[in-house]
């Protein structure tokens, strides 16, 4: 766009109206990230962010299991020996204590590129404006309450409502 | 590539407007700027995160993302939506006269 004054400047409202609803529905260390860094991307492009938490996703918003989250490399065949094409060796993957490291060394890893931890990244998220919710299906399968989630998740909503609030948006299933 | 006239300065622009020559950018030109993109006043706290980008790309040789405007410069992630509404990785980049931030976060 060409301003008053003359001179081109940048198309900062393209994203206006846009809305963005991701699904998450896995629990572990390593796929807590996606839907974060997607969702925080957005928020940074004033693009309106709606994270639902389902089935296993719901320990990345358990206030016990947050900050425990972990990644094993037992079934994951893309789980390599540093940066060589190796495949770490199931058999060594399954010993005890393998999974803590492996979850050890990817936090140092993600923290080591300036992204915060999920309980940090959450907050951050909705401080921006991002809105948290919880399955309700899930939340009455494993017996929980609102109370068991951080203080970020609005609510526990059901399906309809999640359509209600994504409609005209697009949707992610993580 | 384009050229400006901004607040009295010439000024190389890419195609979508961004600065691309830092060494260019005065006080002046980043008030324009702001302006532009309906910016106006530039506040002393907008000022603080403009000098913080401006002198972080001098020792870092690229454009701090939002995480680091609030982790190194101590500025609240919830304010910096507040000062550049939208957009704000962009457009504070924009008026500093940076490019776009290359991190994700």
């Amino acid at each position: 766009m060409t301003t008053s004054e003359g001179f081109i400047a940048p198309k900062f409202d393209q994203d206006a109206g846009r809305k963005l609803a991701i699904i998450c529905s896995k629990g572990t260390l390593d796929m807590a990230y996606p839907g974060l860094i997607m969702g925080n991307g957005a928020l940074q492009e004033g693009i309106e962010l709606h994270l639902f938490y389902t089935f296993w996703g719901l320990d990345i918003i358990r206030r016990k299991t947050v900050d425990k989250l972990s990644l094993t490399p037992v079934g994951n065949t893309a789980m390599r020996i540093g940066s060589t094409s190796l495949a770490m060796p199931q058999t060594l993957g399954a010993l005890p204590g393998m999974s803590s490291m492996a979850s050890w060394m990817m936090r140092g890893k993600i923290k080591g590129l300036g992204v915060p931890p999920v309980h940090e990244f959450l907050t951050q998220v909705a401080e921006a404006g991002g809105h948290l919710w919880a399955c309700k299906m899930s939340v009455d399968m494993m017996k929980l309450t609102k109370e068991d989630f951080i203080d970020e998740v609005e609510d526990i909503i059901n399906v309809a409502e999640f359509l209600d609030l994504s409609r005209d948006g697009q949707i992610i299933f993580i | 590539m384009p050229t400006a006239t901004i607040a009295g300065r010439e000024v190389s622009l890419n195609d979508e407007g961004f600065m691309t020559d830092p060494g260019q950018w005065t006080e002046e030109i980043g008030a324009t700027l702001a302006r532009q993109i309906g910016i106006d006043p530039l506040t002393e706290e907008h000022w603080k995160v403009i000098r913080f980008l401006r002198s972080d790309f001098d020792a870092q040789g690229e454009t701090a993302t939002l995480r680091r405007v609030s982790t190194v410069a101590g500025l609240a992630t919830k304010d910096l939506y507040t000062l550049f509404p939208g957009k704000p990785a962009r457009k504070m980049a924009y008026v500093a006269g940076l490019p776009k931030p290359k991190g994700c976060v």
